[in-house]
């Protein structure tokens, strides 16, 4: 009986203690989309996978291309962050109707579906602007070799005109592209996880790291295929919103086994018997 | 209690998460020098009749390109060794043979010298034809060996008018030759015409295609093009694919270039051991005009042609190139009898089903890129789910459904050994 308070006492605190520090920990990590909203990201955009220029959530990147060209960047998404890609284009003062679309790639380079947002869109003729916006799906620890689901990685944005006509090819545009993330928590918790991230050329940056031991090495720039990783790593860490819903479970269920136990243990001793007894 | 051990086992597996953070390997990488040589960009110009025309900003087409090579030959980053070839510039006649020959390299690609680079450019006249082919075969042995990027910027303000050997094709077959060579193109004041003939050579390398009006906006887009020459990039390793698994290539993590002809097969084998994880993705460019409908296959087959995974990508419409991608994770091995080879050979084939457009030339082959990682399997799960955390009000309900029985016949047994004390 006495065991049995104590340990449900001990449950019950350290349910509320956890829920008490869920909010702390949740705010020593902020999303990677507030925590630099004005962050300049570059002025340039790649023109192929191999090329693609890197840039951080939350970050803008800008580019002045031309209509025609094949835009691509990539930036980094870590486990439990559903990914969103925005990307506004300015266009030429004069020109006839265009159809922009957005794809966005992982790191395996495989197409990944947007759930929601306009991924293809069509200006009219002279429309000053078009926005497109495309939100992945959440990206898991780990899935199925045989499943396309978005894994933490490199993940791929390829911007460009899919429908024009050739008098507007090489007019000038200037394009904004953000990425930013939300973070899903706990709900999204796989059993499972990579041992790397889907970070294409990884295995050679590895074999490199290891070859040069402490890793300070020289300044000559080398060239990689990606090299960001998101500010908080690529794992969204021990803290889990699962971590109080099961401790907040053993809690209540030490106080169900308490009132079962009073229910039919009774008051402890039969009224029948006198107390001296 | 059901749930004694959670407090306990909470505080180990917080600690191993907190430890397997600290423990996880950083993505940097170590800067290791790779010996790239440096880029090589060759400016193309043309010196063509037309650009006498004074439609840029209100003086000629020449005296504007003049003014945009200066700066451009100003602000090149040291380390690019830069040319300069001109078409058109010397033969003034009307005989087509001898004007499509009119092709000469002004200034030879290597370390810059500004001021000789720019009275070089200063002598020029706007004089004959427009052989933009020949042009570029030239530029493209203008270039030294080296595994440094190289890059033609090619300026001009019309078509090509050295038909029948198509511009087009021309730079397929530069970048056919594996050389690693990018075309951009910049038409001045162009017409639709010139615009489909330079983007085509443009998306024939990969390169870019812009129309320039202003002056200022030719300096700018050149600057940027030898600017980006300048910046290292991953440079990949050409190999050829067989026909089948048996005589295809071996290949290791990394990144490589081939060619596919449209509705081949290409076939190349990866070693993985048991533990490791296979990571291969391909892309196949369009770098011609196809059919708007179209798709990519890679598979991943035993060496006995049991397929194991596959990746598989499809699209429509304009596009530059396709791809797709699949992991394998090899188990780790349970008995170890030693008599099977330790590595398993894994044949990767990739096909594609682009179909030429009307009138396309379908040799050489579509541009294919492979990257292979070869990495470590996938872990013992490091993920909350996996410590057998749950969510959810199902699991509230059960839990406390859970506990009640648990007190309820805890409190049965009591009162039974209750009883059997009193009656004893």
């Amino acid at each position: 009986m006495r065991i049995t308070r104590l340990l449900g006492a001990a449950l019950l605190t350290f349910g509320l203690s956890a829920a008490a520090a869920a909010p702390a920990a949740a705010d020593s990590t902020p999303s990677p989309g507030a925590s630099s909203e004005d962050g300049a990201g570059p002025t340039r955009a790649g023109t192929s996978f191999r090329t693609a220029t890197e840039f951080e959530q939350g970050q803008t990147a800008t580019a002045r291309a031309s209509v025609g060209d094949y835009l691509y960047w990539s930036f980094p998404a870590g486990t439990g962050q559903r990914p969103t890609v925005e990307a506004s284009v300015k266009l030429p003062e004069t020109h006839a109707a265009e159809t922009w679309r957005i794809d966005v790639y992982d790191g395996l380079r495989r197409r990944q579906a947007c759930q929601y947002g306009a991924q293809t869109r069509t200006a009219a003729a002279d429309a000053a602007s078009v926005e497109l916006k495309c939100v992945l799906r959440t990206v898991r620890a780990w899935s199925e070799p045989w499943a396309n689901d978005p894994l933490p990685g490199t993940y791929y944005v390829r911007l460009t005109a899919v429908n024009l006509t050739a008098a507007d090819l090489g007019q000038s545009v200037d394009i904004e592209v953000r990425a930013g993330s939300k973070e899903m928590g706990g709900a999204a918790a796989v059993d499972g996880s990579l041992s790397e991230p889907l970070v294409p050329g990884i295995a050679l940056q590895n074999a490199a790291a290891d070859q040069d031991g402490d890793g300070d090495g020289n300044d000559s720039p080398t060239a990689v295929l990606a090299d960001l990783e998101p500010e908080d790593g690529w794992t969204s860490g021990w803290w889990s919103s699962r971590w109080v819903w099961t401790a907040m479970g053993g809690a209540l269920a030490a106080l169900a086994g308490v009132a079962g136990y009073r229910l039919t243990r009774g008051t402890g001793r039969p009224s029948r018997v006198p107390p001296g007894a | 209690m059901i749930r004694r051990k959670w407090p306990a086992a909470g505080v180990g597996v917080l600690l191993a998460a907190l430890t397997a953070g600290l423990a996880f390997p950083s993505a940097a990488v170590a800067g290791e020098p790779t010996g790239q040589d440096a880029p090589q960009v060759d400016l193309v110009l043309d010196v063509s009749g037309s650009m006498q025309t004074r439609d840029i900003d209100g003086q000629s087409r020449m005296a504007a390109a003049k003014q945009a090579f200066n700066e451009v030959l100003d602000a090149t980053p040291e380390e690019v060794e830069l040319g300069i070839r001109t078409l058109g510039a010397n033969y003034p006649g009307d005989d087509k043979k001898e004007g499509c020959k009119d092709t000469a390299q002004l200034y030879p690609v290597g370390p810059l010298d500004r001021t000789e680079a720019k009275t070089a450019v200063a002598t020029l006249n706007p004089t004959g034809w427009t052989p933009i082919g020949p042009a570029l075969l030239k530029a493209a042995g203008d270039f030294k060996d080296g595994n440094g990027s190289k890059r033609i910027v090619l300026i001009s303000d019309g078509e090509d008018t050295c038909a029948p050997l198509d511009p087009c094709e021309v730079a397929r077959e530069i970048a056919a030759k594996g050389i690693g060579l990018t075309i951009d193109t910049l038409g001045l004041v162009p017409n639709a015409k010139l615009s489909r003939q330079l983007s085509c050579i443009a998306e024939a390398t990969g390169g870019t295609y812009t129309s320039v009006q202003h002056q200022d906006e030719l300096a700018d887009r050149v600057n940027e093009l030898v600017d980006r020459a300048a910046e290292p990039v991953v440079t990949p390793v050409a190999t050829e694919g067989a026909a089948s698994c048996a005589k295809a290539p071996t290949l290791e993590s990394g990144l490589y270039t081939d060619r596919e002809e449209f509705g081949q097969q290409r076939w190349y084998r990866v070693d993985v051991l048991p533990g490791q994880e296979l990571r291969a993705s391909v892309s196949v460019a369009a770098d011609r005009a196809v059919n708007p409908d179209y798709g990519v296959l890679l598979r991943a087959v035993t060496v006995h042609n049991r397929e194991i995974v596959r990746g598989e990508a499809a699209g429509t419409g304009r596009t530059d190139v396709l791809s797709t991608g699949l992991r394998y994770p090899k188990p780790e091995r349970d008995d170890d009898d030693g008599d099977k080879p330790a590595a398993e050979t894994v044949c990767l084939a990739v096909t594609n089903s682009f179909s030429p457009g009307s009138g396309v030339k379908t040799t050489p082959g579509l541009p294919l890129e492979l990257t292979i990682d070869v990495v470590e399997g996938p872990d013992g799960s490091s993920d909350v789910a996996s410590f057998g955390l749950g969510r959810g009000w199902w699991l509230l309900g059960t839990l406390v459904l859970a506990g009640f029985l648990a007190g309820l016949v805890w409190g049965w047994l009591s009162r039974w050994r209750f009883a059997v004390w009193r009656t004893s």
